[in-house]
């Protein structure tokens, strides 16, 4: 379970998220929908112990965020970070020493089902091999939570059909949640449980998607849209 | 995705008119195994939480039973099957009639275009 307790974030002078409180179960897929520089990224930084609320409070399972927590978080940058001689071999007995979560069975599994070979250099990857080799190695990992900041960005559609396949095939709900910021809202829409709408570093709205469609027959693109409509953009 | 959805109808309804149209065409058989919910999941590139919910609808319906540890079969009783069949018909008739109705055309005029039709103009030409 995650939780934000009247959480803000500021850099410098800028809010990036303002008193935001709100809480999210386990065992459930939610994504966290909203413009450019609505504090997405902040959101999931701030569960992943990367940065630290300037006030307020995040809770992981009732502990206090700390840089340790990446034992039981996993976070999926949209930057890439990794050294271009390795090999996608060399990367997984990385993790394997970094987490011991990494299930380097279930990595090789997710790395045939993705069609990437081992053997291959970072480099010699194409954008869609590296954005397909990134959710492997976070979906070998056995963490309750899985976060994962634009995992579809950028990429052709085969290859965004492949990650949300791959998502589907290998995360396990019973123990697992996962957080995801996207743009690529239509295509995720089948997956999410729910939807946490921010906007101006604020939580605009929260839906269950199913609901959403149930009582007011409204997809979650069209209720993003709703909530930014009529506001002026810089 | 792989299937494309209806934006304003929840999905696990959607999947669950798809089953039940397998289950009346005879596609899925009566005591057949359905796909698990993670075979579903990926089919159809739905969250598996949804398919869990589509499942257990069904088995509420009656429409399927699971099964402790073997997995979720279509159900063998035939009244059931019937049932739904004649539900689904009936559906797309009132459907069927109601749009007829808003366009002005009575209930002879609909029976008569209906013993007349032939496909549609695709069809005809096969």
């Amino acid at each position: 379970m995650i939780q934000f307790e009247h959480v803000t974030k500021k850099f410098g002078s800028v809010t990036a998220l303002d008193d935001v409180s709100l809480r999210l179960d386990k065992g459930k897929i939610i994504g966290v929908l909203g413009a450019n520089g609505s504090g997405k990224s902040t959101f999931l930084k701030l569960i992943a112990g990367l940065i630290f609320p300037t006030a307020g409070n995040v809770l992981v399972d009732g502990e206090k965020v700390t840089r340790k927590i990446s034992r039981k978080v996993a976070y999926l940058s949209e930057l890439d970070a990794y050294y271009d001689s390795f090999t996608v071999q060399d990367m997984l007995d990385f993790y394997a020493s970094q987490f011991s979560d990494f299930r380097t069975e279930k990595a090789r599994d997710i790395l045939a089902f993705m069609q990437i070979d081992p053997s291959k250099k970072w480099k010699q990857l194409s954008k869609g091999g590296r954005g397909r080799a990134k959710i492997a190695f976070a979906l070998a990992r056995e963490a309750p939570i899985l976060l994962m900041d634009e995992p579809l960005s950028g990429l052709d559609p085969m290859v965004r059909e492949s990650i949300v396949k791959g998502l589907v095939s290998f995360v396990d709900l019973e123990r697992q949640t996962i957080v995801m910021t996207t743009h690529e809202i239509d295509e995720v829409e089948p997956l999410l449980d729910e939807a946490v709408f921010l906007r101006n570093g604020t939580v605009a709205e929260r839906v269950h998607v199913d609901e959403l469609r149930e009582t007011s027959r409204d997809s979650v693109v069209n209720r993003l849209k709703k909530i930014y409509k009529g506001e002026e953009r810089p | 995705m792989a299937e494309e959805f209806d934006t304003t109808k929840p999905i696990y309804i959607q999947i669950m008119e798809r089953i039940n149209k397998k289950i009346v065409r005879n596609e899925w058989k009566a005591g057949e195994k359905l796909p698990s919910v993670r075979e579903m999941a990926v089919e159809t590139g739905v969250n598996p939480n949804t398919i869990q919910r589509t499942y257990s609808e069904l088995e509420r319906m009656g429409i399927v039973e699971t099964r402790r540890g073997q997995g979720t079969f279509v159900t063998e009783n035939a009244e059931v099957i019937e049932r739904l069949r004649e539900r689904l018909k009936r559906d797309i008739v009132a459907d069927f009639v109601r749009n007829m109705t808003e366009l002005g055309f009575t209930l002879d005029e609909m029976i008569a275009t209906l013993k007349n039709y032939e496909g549609d103009e695709e069809g005809g030409e096969q």
